[in-house]
C-alpha cells in the first residue's frame, strides 16, 4: 500500500488501520465488481420470460418464499457485496418506477458489464467504454420510441389491457388463470383511473388475501374489505345502505393531554365522577346516533360499557381498524375521518350500500366487506389460494399487473415484447455504430451485443437452442423488416409478436435500457475498493 | 477471476439440479412421514414437545403431526403450509393432501431424471389435474334433495373419516353423535355452537351428546342449584371493584373516617348495580368477569343464581344459544333482551360439577361431552371428531358425495390416463406419471394395512376398467369390495381440495432452480 511521508520523512496515516483493510485498485477493483455484477445477474437470468424458473428462498427468520420477482429475489437475498448491492438497488429502482420487468434490468446490466470487461482486456479505458454505452443507450432509447405503437383502449373496450396484464402473468407461477387474474387487475386499475389526468392511484387498491380456497376464487371487490368484526357478537351482520361514522377517538372517558389529577376527598365527588363516566357513555354512543350513524368504524377500542350501550342502541360497530383502512374506507365511502365527537354532523357520515360480515373455512376468521360505496373510486382485490407462498406470490404478481396497467393508462405506446424489441434495438445500435469515430465505436458495437443477450437467456430458459433462434429472427428482422419478431418461447409456431399479443410498455423498456446503462456506468467509474477485511 | 463472496457469511446457495434434488429429498421425506398414518389402518405417531414437561401428544392428524415439527428445509416447508391450509379449510384429508403432493414429486424427479425440463411437467400436471377434476365432477353423488339418502351419506363420511382414528372402534356411535350434532345447526355451519368437553374417566363409549349447553363451572354458595324457566342475563361487566374509569381519578384523603365514608359509597354502588342487575326480573346471572363475595352474596340472597369468570368463548356461545345479548349496563330493563332456557341444573360427570342449560331457545347448539381413560386419548378424539365434523359441516354446504377407500383416486388415475394417451409430445409423460401418483394413493392404503398392494392394486385397476364400477379397497376383508354397499363414502369438497392444492404445492416446487438461504438470525447473547 502506498504511503505518503510529510517533510521530515515520516509517514502519513492517510487510511486509519490500513493494515485491517483490503484495498483492490485500477483494473482489478473494474473485473472483480464486473464478476460481482454478472453473479447476481446470474442468479437472475433463469428467471427471465414465460419459462422462467423461480427461486426459493429462506429469510433469516426461517420464513421461505417462493418468487419469480426479481426486485423480490433480490431484495431477499440479503447480498453483501457492494456492488451486488448496487444491483439490488437497481432492480428495486425499477420497481418502483414501472412496476415491471425487474428481472430484466438486472440481466441487462449483467450483460453490458460482461461486455464491458472484454473491452477492458483489450486497454480501452473504462470512461471511454461508458461514453460509448451512453450514446448507445440514446440510439436505443430513440429507437424504441420508433418501433413502438399507440395502443388503443378505452373504458368499454378492456380487451387490449387485458393482453398486456396476461404478458405479465405469464411468467408467474399464477399464468393457470392468468385471464381472470388479468381482468381482475385492468377492473381494478380503471376503476380508481382518471382517465382525464391520465394517472392513476394505485393506493387506493387494496390487495388482500387469505389461504384457503382456490386461484380461481380470487375477486374483485368493489369497495373495501377490512380484516376484522363486529364489536359485539351480536350485533347485526348485515347493514344496508349504510351510514359511517368513522371515528378516530376511542369510547372510552376522555384523556386530557396535559398531566393533571382528580383527587377525590369525599363521597359527594365520588358520586359526581361515577355519574360523569356514566354520562360521557352515554353521550357519545347519542351523538352517534343522533347524526343518523347506522354503523361506527373507530381506530380504537371500546370500552365494554360503551360496547353494550352501542349494542344496545341497535349500533353496529368495528374496532380497531387500522389507519390506512380507515382512511382507505373514508375515500370509499366518502365519509370525513371524525377526530372528536363533538364535531360529529351528519354530512361527514360515509355511505355505502351494503355492509357485510363474511366467514370463512373452518376456523373463526372474518372479514368484512363494505361494498357499493357512494365512491366507488377504491376497490379491494381479494386473492384466494392453496397456500401462504401463493398468496404472497400472487400479491406480487397482481402489483406487477397493476403497474402495467397503469403505465399504459399513463402512456399507451407500447413495443413488443418476446425479447423483439431488443433484437430491433441491437440493430439499430449496431448500425449506427459505424458511423462514431473513435474507440466509443467498439462500446456502441458492445451495447449492441449486450442487448442481444436478453432474447438469448428467454430462448434459453424456454429450452430452444438460444443462438440458433437468435439468428434467425435476427435474420427475419432485417430481411422482413419487421421490427416485431421475437422469441417464440411459448411455442405458438409464429414470430411475430403482434400476432402473439405479447407486449410491453415502452417508457418500461426504455426505463430498463436507461437504468441499466447508468448503473453499469457508475460501477465502471470506480477504481479503488477499500473494505474492511475479515477477522 | 473468482466472484468474491456475494452473499452473507452464513448463507447458502444452491442451484439447478442440486436445488431441486433437495427440494424433492425435502419434499419427499415429510409425505414419507406422514404416509404411515393414512389409511384406516394408519399407525399412529407419538410427539414430544420440546417445551417444559416434555408434553406428549399421539396422533394420527396429519396436519398435527407437522405443525410440531421443526424443519429446515424450504421445500419441505411448504407441504406443512398446504397441510395446515387444508385443515382450516376443509378440516380434513389432510395427511391426503401431503402424500399426495410427495407422489407427484416423487414422479417428477424421475422425469427431470429423464431429461424432461421442469416446465412441461408442470405443463403436464396442469392438464392433468384439470381432467382428474372433471372426472370427480361427473362422479360425485348429489343427495340433498333425498333427506334420508342425504343423511345415510352423511353417515358414512363421518364413519369413514372416524375409521383412521382412535375413535374408529366406535365409529358408528361416534358418526351417529357428529352427525346429530350438524343436523341440529340446520345448515348454518357455525361450528361454535357444537361444544366439545372433555371429561378424563370412563371409556370412549360414555361418551355422549347433549341437547343443551354445559358450562364448566361451579355455582355460587347458597344459590339454587335447580331453576326452572330461567330467565338469564348474560354479562361482561366488572363485579370485582368498578373502578373508576375517568383518566387521572385517585382517592386522596386526609383522615380514616373519609376512607371509610368512601368504601361505603363504592359498597353503595356495588350495591345497586346488583340490584340494578336484579331488577331486570332474573334469575339467572353470568358473568365473564369475576365476582367478588359480596355482588355473590347479594346475589344468593335474592335467590339469584350467579356464574363467574365464565370465558370468552363461553360467554359469546351461551349468548347464541340463549338468545340473550351480552350486557355491560344495567339502566334499561326494559329493553334488554334477556336469554331464556327451560331448565338450568348442576349435573356431575366423573367426579366434576357442571351446570347444564337444557331447553335453550337456539335448539341448533349441543355438547358432545368426550370420556376417555387419559388425556391423551380425549385430546385424540376431540381432534378426530373435530375433523368429521369439519367434514360434515363442509359436506351440508355442498352435498356432493364420492366413494372412498381408493376409489376416487382409481377413477381419476383412469381419465387421466386415457388423457395421457391421446396428448402428443413429452407432456404426456407427465400425464402419465400424474396417474401413477393418484394410484399410488390406493397402494399407499394397502401396504398400512398389511396385504398385498401389488395384487389389490392391478384387480382394483381391471375392476375399474369396466364402466361405472364401484371397486375401492375394503381393508377389513383385504380385498377388493364394492364401497356403495361397504358404505365408504367421501366427501368432494375434501377430495378436491387435496388435488388442487396437492398439484399446486408440486407446481411451486418443480418449479424452483435456485435456493438461497439466508443466513440465521443472530441471537444476541443477553449475558
Amino acid at each position: 500500500m502506498a504511503l505518503a511521508f510529510d517533510e521530515y520523512g515520516r509517514p502519513f496515516i492517510i487510511l486509519r488501520e490500513q493494515e485491517s483493510k483490503t484495498r483492490l485498485r485500477g483494473l482489478d477493483a473494474q473485473k472483480a465488481n464486473i464478476a460481482a455484477g454478472r453473479a447476481v445477474a446470474r442468479i437472475l437470468k433463469t428467471s427471465l420470460g414465460p419459462k422462467g424458473m423461480d427461486k426459493m428462498l429462506q429469510s433469516p427468520d426461517g420464513e421461505v418464499i417462493i418468487t419469480n420477482d426479481g426486485a423480490t429475489i433480490l431484495e431477499q437475498m440479503d447480498v453483501d457485496n457492494q456492488i451486488a448491492k448496487l444491483m439490488v438497488e437497481l432492480s428495486r429502482s425499477q420497481d418502483y418506477e414501472i412496476g415491471d420487468g425487474t428481472t430484466g434490468v438486472v440481466v441487462m446490466a449483467g450483460a453490458l458489464l460482461e461486455q464491458a470487461e472484454k473491452l477492458l482486456e483489450r486497454g480501452i479505458h473504462p470512461l471511454r467504454v461508458a461514453e460509448g454505452y451512453e450514446m448507445a443507450s440514446r440510439i436505443a432509447f430513440e429507437h424504441l420510441e420508433k418501433i413502438s405503437q399507440k395502443y388503443e383502449f378505452s373504458a368499454d373496450n378492456i380487451e387490449p389491457l387485458v393482453q398486456t396484464c396476461m404478458t405479465t402473468l405469464s411468467s408467474k407461477i399464477v399464468n393457470r388463470c392468468k385471464r381472470t387474474l388479468a381482468e381482475i387487475a385492468v377492473k381494478a386499475v380503471l376503476a380508481v383511473a382518471d382517465l382525464e389526468r391520465k394517472d392513476v392511484n394505485l393506493d387506493l387498491i387494496k390487495v388482500e388475501g387469505k389461504v384457503g380456497g382456490k386461484l380461481e376464487d380470487t375477486e374483485l371487490i368493489y369497495g373495501i374489505m377490512v380484516d376484522k368484526d363486529m364489536s359485539h357478537p351480536q350485533m347485526p351482520k348485515r347493514i344496508e345502505d349504510a351510514k359511517i361514522a368513522i371515528l378516530t377517538c376511542p369510547f372510552e372517558p376522555p384523556k386530557p393531554k396535559t398531566k393533571h389529577k382528580v383527587d377525590i376527598d369525599s363521597v359527594e365527588k365520588f358520586q359526581t365522577l361515577r355519574q360523569q363516566e356514566v354520562k360521557y357513555f352515554d353521550e357519545m354512543v347519542q351523538k352517534c346516533k343522533d347524526v343518523g350513524a347506522t354503523l361506527v368504524i373507530c381506530q380504537w377500542g371500546f370500552d365494554d360499557e360503551a360496547n353494550h350501550l352501542l349494542m344496545h342502541r341497535n349500533l353496529p360497530a368495528v374496532r380497531w381498524v387500522g389507519g390506512v383502512e380507515l382512511e382507505l374506507i373514508a375515500i370509499a365511502t366518502g365519509g370525513r375521518i371524525v377526530p372528536r365527537f363533538q364535531e360529529l354532523t351528519p354530512e361527514k357520515l360515509g355511505k355505502a350500500g351494503v355492509v357485510r360480515e363474511k366467514s370463512f373455512g373452518t376456523t373463526k376468521d372474518r372479514m368484512l366487506y363494505i361494498e357499493r360505496c357512494a365512491n366507488s373510486r377504491a376497490v379491494t382485490i381479494f386473492i384466494r389460494g392453496g397456500n401462504k407462498m401463493m398468496i404472497e406470490e400472487t400479491k406480487r404478481s397482481i402489483h406487477d399487473a397493476l403497474c402495467v396497467a397503469r403505465n399504459l393508462i399513463r402512456n399507451n405506446s407500447i413495443v413488443y415484447g418476446g425479447g423483439s424489441a431488443e433484437i430491433s434495438c441491437s440493430v439499430a445500435v449496431e448500425a449506427a455504430a459505424d458511423r462514431y469515430p473513435g474507440v466509443e465505436q467498439y462500446a456502441i458495437r458492445s451495447f449492441a451485443q449486450a442487448l442481444d443477450h436478453v432474447p438469448l437467456a428467454l430462448a434459453e430458459n424456454s429450452g430452444l437452442p438460444p443462438i440458433d433462434t437468435l439468428t434467425a429472427v435476427k435474420a427475419q428482422q432485417i430481411k422482413e423488416n419487421n421490427p416485431f419478431c421475437g422469441i417464440d418461447c411459448n411455442d405458438v409456431g409464429t414470430t411475430d409478436m403482434k400476432e402473439q399479443n405479447v407486449f410491453e410498455t415502452l417508457i418500461g423498456k426504455q426505463q430498463q435500457i436507461l437504468l441499466a446503462t447508468q448503473v453499469v456506468k457508475m460501477i465502471l467509474k470506480i477504481d479503488d475498493v477499500i473494505s474492511p477485511t475479515d477477522y | 477471476m473468482a466472484v468474491e463472496r456475494l452473499l452473507k457469511d452464513d448463507a447458502t446457495e444452491e442451484k439447478g439440479e442440486r436445488a431441486r434434488m433437495s427440494s424433492f429429498i425435502g419434499a419427499m421425506a415429510i409425505a414419507d412421514l406422514v404416509k404411515a398414518t393414512l389409511g384406516p389402518k394408519g399407525m399412529d405417531k407419538i410427539l414430544q414437545s420440546t417445551g417444559r414437561g416434555r408434553n406428549i401428544t399421539v396422533t394420527n392428524d396429519g396436519a398435527t403431526i407437522l405443525k410440531s415439527l421443526h424443519i429446515d428445509n424450504p421445500a419441505a416447508k411448504v407441504l406443512v403450509d398446504i397441510s395446515k391450509v387444508q385443515d382450516d379449510e376443509v378440516g380434513d384429508g389432510t395427511t391426503s393432501v401431503v402424500v399426495l403432493a410427495g407422489e407427484l414429486l416423487r414422479e417428477a424427479e424421475k422425469l427431470v431424471n429423464m431429461k424432461i425440463h421442469p416446465m412441461t411437467i408442470i405443463a403436464g400436471y396442469r392438464m392433468a389435474a384439470e381432467c382428474a377434476r372433471n372426472a370427480l365432477l361427473q362422479k360425485a353423488m348429489d343427495n340433498k334433495q333425498d333427506s334420508e339418502k342425504f343423511r345415510l351419506d352423511l353417515m358414512n363420511i363421518a364413519m369413514t373419516t372416524l375409521s383412521s382414528k382412535i375413535l374408529s372402534q366406535d365409529k358408528e356411535y361416534f358418526a351417529t353423535l357428529a352427525v346429530d350434532a350438524v343436523m341440529r345447526l340446520k345448515g348454518r355451519n357455525n361450528l361454535e355452537a357444537i361444544q366439545i368437553l372433555k371429561k378424563p374417566g370412563g371409556s370412549l363409549r360414555d361418551s355422549f351428546l347433549d341437547e343443551g349447553f354445559i358450562l364448566d363451572k361451579k355455582i355460587g354458595i347458597g344459590q339454587p342449584k335447580r331453576i326452572e324457566n330461567a330467565k338469564i342475563l348474560v354479562a361482561n361487566t366488572a363485579m370485582d371493584t368498578d373502578k373508576v374509569k375517568i383518566y387521572g381519578a385517585r382517592v386522596r384523603v386526609d383522615s380514616m373516617a373519609k376512607v371509610a365514608e368512601i368504601e361505603v359509597a363504592e359498597k353503595q354502588k356495588m350495591r345497586e348495580k346488583v340490584q340494578k342487575i336484579i331488577a331486570h326480573g332474573i334469575n339467572c346471572f353470568i358473568n365473564r368477569q369475576l365476582i367478588y363475595n359480596f355482588p355473590e352474596e347479594l346475589f344468593a340472597d335474592a335467590g339469584i343464581l350467579a356464574i363467574e369468570h365464565a370465558d370468552f368463548e363461553g360467554i359469546e356461545r351461551l349468548a347464541l344459544v340463549t338468545g340473550g345479548e351480552i350486557a355491560s349496563t344495567f339502566d334499561n330493563p326494559e329493553s334488554v333482551k334477556l336469554g331464556s332456557c327451560k331448565l338450568i341444573e348442576e349435573i356431575m360427570i366423573g367426579d366434576d360439577k357442571l351446570i347444564k342449560f337444557s331447553g335453550v331457545e337456539m335448539g341448533q347448539a349441543c355438547t358432545i361431552v368426550l370420556r376417555g381413560a387419559s388425556a391423551h386419548v380425549l385430546d385424540e378424539a376431540e381432534r378426530s371428531l373435530h375433523d368429521a365434523l369439519c367434514v360434515l359441516t363442509q359436506t351440508v354446504e355442498d352435498s356432493r358425495v364420492l366413494l372412498g377407500g381408493g376409489w376416487p383416486e382409481m377413477v381419476m388415475g383412469k381419465e387421466v390416463d386415457a388423457l395421457a394417451r391421446k396428448t402428443p409430445g413429452k407432456r404426456s409423460h407427465a400425464i402419465d406419471a400424474f396417474s401413477r401418483a393418484l394410484q399410488a394413493i390406493p397402494t399407499i392404503i394397502a401396504d398400512n394395512a398389511g396385504l398385498d398392494s401389488a395384487e389389490l392394486v392391478s384387480q382394483l385397476r381391471a375392476e375399474h376398467h369396466k364402466e361405472s364400477s364401484n371397486a375401492g379397497i375394503d381393508v377389513i376383508t383385504g380385498g377388493v369390495g364394492d364401497m356403495q354397499k361397504l358404505g365408504i363414502s367421501e366427501s368432494f369438497k375434501v377430495k378436491q381440495a387435496v388435488l388442487l392444492s396437492a398439484t399446486e404445492a408440486a407446481e411451486m416446487i418443480l418449479r424452483v432452480d435456485d435456493i438461497i438461504t439466508c443466513a440465521p438470525r443472530k441471537r444476541e447473547d443477553r449475558m
